[in-house]
């Protein structure tokens, strides 16, 4: 069918089975503005108020579904404003799709009102990126984008489009096929890899389970699942990879890193044998590498070769999908005649509850002001344990990962890699809109919501009910604690001074504002909030936390993992 | 140690750039980058040396074979190969020094490709440390100007670096 390269893309998109299309309408993307007025079916846009909010929603969506998500955005404030959500995206190896307008190709180089080179300014954080210079490659590429976007490591993909492409003439039909002679990822691990693998692990007399989001993003929860119970061997997940294992099985030591629990530190440092699933040994994990696990022998699974021996050397790389290898583990297991020492694995066991006897994650709750590990259990308890949760970055966000404990994969979404405030509510709405039945909750800060919270707005334009939990401190509390340990505790900056009412400021929106301020209120107030009375509204509830509390356990910067600060 | 990437890139704009990009991003060094298209209209070959330690090598060649431009990517130094580069060098040249110059190129297995009343330019080609090699015999208050190629090569024998 001839149509122009606006309906093409359009009608690409309802073809692939895109349902949402988060954007914001501007000069060099009207055509195709015109051509979703026009030609669309199902797909819906969502209207953001801030374009970096369009690419965490996709991101929140993405990440709780599983499924690509998709951008539109204009070209030059458009495209620099969806920037961070991209390098965000592309750091946690989220699938995405991000369509940026272009000037005409006439005007490209020439400084063009609203120009700037998107796929320059693009490159190093996208997991590749096109300029469309020619309407008939278009549906090729999209097709290209979303391959890539979803397969192999996923990532963000931007597609460049400029406007006199749009407005061209081509015929289109859904590509049914892609090829890419210079991409073809990586299907299977190799099998005398994983039988190495098996056999050094039922060798193993201290062994564990380190798991990040890539198990997440490879689906193979079931499998994990299966294997650590299997092998009776203590997990750990990273704060990417938390609830592909249930942190409420008594396998699970929690998670491990910077703020990670006493007993996941330690067995860490303690053990023989690291099988490492689908995590990339960051450094907010392996704590100071010259002290990393010294006795220590490390099996890695992850689908990406460049992330294995990145870091740390590793003995039995095994590079394929981790369900794949995980399954065939399973076979390999299944069939050996060997055995696991399973003395030495109970001392081991005995070793671990010891640590975990020091119940690292306790606190003094019985102040006059609420603790805001207290306001995220309350929440725990309020949802069941069975919300989606998003987070922003700072204190609540360790708050969160430490007191909401997930039993099931792709409930919290979380900007682990590069740490983005303001990530939070637009990622939940994200979730929201997959799933309109779900309790969605953003835990946040007051200084982070304070970064798109201009999205309050999207939220009653499109009856997206997430409950905000504002943990407010008063204080960027990071930075603060950071400062208070680090620096002498000169405060610089890291005072959140003039903030809004939020109950005032939720209520303007639209929206229903409320305020906790006594632990003895607290879980009953909220049990309200997660009540049926609400079910259908968003709710933004500022709880008026401890000023001075700090997260811990804490590794400092340059110690080990054996050397954490505990309360 | 020193080693030499080969690789095939797709014959596209901005291609280059994702592969220089790579190596300021991580921190890698490039002493020397040479790139041009091959037989195949769709294929430039890209040759670059750079230097770290073999584990560092090996990173980078993991990071370059993730870029969706590059089609192939091949450590030359990891077994027999041939390099070569071309340099192009302008002498001053007056007086008793003419002839001393046209004896060191002639061991050198260079070319005067030009003259002047006061210069001489030459051609020479080999490996780099060759070069190297006929510039440090060079009085460099002599030396006007210096353009070199960068390295390329292939692996020896039957091997080939192709899709
Ligand atoms: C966009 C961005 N800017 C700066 C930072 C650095 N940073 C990390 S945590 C933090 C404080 C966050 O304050 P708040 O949202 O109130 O959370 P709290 O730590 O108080 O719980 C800051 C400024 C960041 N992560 N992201
Ligand atoms: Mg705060």
């Amino acid at each position: 069918m001839e149509m122009t390269g606006a309906q093409i893309l359009i009608h690409y998109l309802e073809d692939e089975g895109v349902e949402h299309l988060w954007g914001y309408p501007g000069g060099a993307v009207l055509p195709i503005y015109d051509a979703l007025d026009t030609d669309a079916k199902n797909l819906s846009h969502i209207l953001v108020r801030h374009e970096q909010a369009a690419v965490h929603a996709a991101d929140g969506y993405a990440r709780s579904t599983g499924k690509p998500g998709v951008v539109l955005v204009t070209s030059g404030p458009g495209a620099t404003n969806a920037v961070t959500g991209i390098a965000t995206a592309y750091m946690d190896s989220i699938p995405l799709v991000c369509i940026t307008g272009q000037v005409p190709t006439g005007m490209i180089g020439l400084d063009a009102f609203q120009e700037i080179d998107t796929v320059g300014v693009t490159r190093p954080i996208v997991k590749h990126n096109f300029l469309v210079k020619n309407v008939d490659e278009l549906a090729s590429t999209l097709k290209k984008a979303f391959y890539l976007a979803t397969t192999g490591r996923p990532g963000p993909v931007v597609i460049d489009i400029p406007k006199d492409v749009q407005n061209a003439k081509s015929t289109y039909a859904f590509p049914q096929e892609v090829e890419m002679r210079s991409y073809l990822p990586i299907t299977k691990g190799h099998g005398g890899q994983i039988k190495k693998a098996v056999e050094m692990m039922l060798s193993a007399k201290k062994p564990v389970l380190y798991t990040g989001g890539g198990v997440i993003l490879g689906d193979a929860s079931d499998e994990l699942i299966e294997l650590t119970r299997k092998l009776g061997f203590p997990i750990t997940q990273t704060l990417m990879g938390l609830g592909a294992f249930p942190a409420s099985d008594n396998l699970s030591v929690g998670m491990l890193g910077m703020h990670g629990t006493y007993e996941a530190n330690l067995t860490m440092h303690n053990s023989d044998l690291i099988i490492a699933i689908g995590a990339r040994f960051d450094d907010r994990v392996t704590g100071n590498l010259e002290k990393f696990c010294p006795d220590a022998k490390i099996i890695h699974v992850d689908i990406d070769p460049a992330s294995i021996s990145k870091n740390v050397l590793v003995d039995i790389p095994i590079v394929g999908p981790v369900k794949q290898v995980l399954t065939e583990m399973l076979r390999v297991l299944e069939r050996t005649e060997l055995s696991m020492d399973q003395a030495a694995l109970d001392d081991w066991w005995s070793q671990i509850e010891d640590w975990r006897a020091t119940n690292c994650l306790r606190y003094d709750s019985t102040g006059a002001k609420i603790k805001p590990q207290a306001a995220v259990e309350a929440v725990w308890k309020s949802t069941d344990g069975k919300a989606y949760v998003s987070s922003d970055v700072g204190q609540h966000q360790m708050f969160a990962a430490q007191y909401y404990p997930f039993d099931k994969p792709r409930r919290w979404l979380n900007s682990g890699g590069l740490g983005t405030m303001g990530f939070g509510l637009p990622a939940a709405m994200g979730a929201q809109m997959a799933f309109p039945d779900e309790t969605v909750v953003c835990i946040t800060g007051e200084g982070s919501i304070q970064m798109n919270i201009q999205e309050l707005s999207t939220c009653l334009q499109y009856g997206l009910s997430v409950k905000i939990i504002c943990l407010n401190n008063g204080f960027l509390g990071m930075v603060r604690q950071w400062q208070e340990f680090f620096y002498e505790r000169r405060y610089s900056m890291s005072y959140m001074d003039s903030l809004p009412d939020f109950v005032k400021l939720a209520e303007s929106y639209g929206h229903v504002g409320i305020r906790i301020d006594d632990p003895k209120t607290l879980q009953a107030q909220l049990d309200e909030v997660f009540s049926e009375k609400y079910k259908n509204r968003l709710v933004f509830v500022d709880i008026i936390t401890d000023q001075q509390e700090n997260v811990y356990p804490m590794i400092p910067a340059g110690a080990g993992l054996n050397e954490m600060i505990l309360v | 140690m020193k080693h030499i990437i080969s690789m095939l890139i797709e014959n596209e704009s901005g291609a280059l750039s994702r592969v220089s990009g790579l190596f300021s991003a991580r921190g890698y060094n490039i002493h020397a980058l040479t790139v041009a298209p091959t037989e195949d209209d769709s294929l430039s070959r890209l040759t670059l040396v750079t230097s770290g330690t073999s584990q560092e090598v090996e990173q980078i060649v993991k990071h370059l074979n993730r870029l969706i431009d590059v089609v192939k990517v091949l450590d030359l130094t990891e077994g027999l190969h041939i390099e070569r580069e071309l340099m192009l060098i302008k002498l001053s040249t007056t007086g008793d020094t003419r002839d001393e110059y046209k004896r060191l190129v002639d061991i050198f297995r260079g070319d005067i490709v030009d003259v002047t009343a006061t210069t001489y330019t030459v051609q020479m080609v080999g490996k780099s440390a060759k070069l190297d090699a006929f510039i440090d015999v060079i009085d460099p208050g002599l030396i006007l100007e210096t353009v070199r190629s960068g390295t390329v090569g292939v692996m020896r024998g039957e091997k080939c670096l192709q899709i």
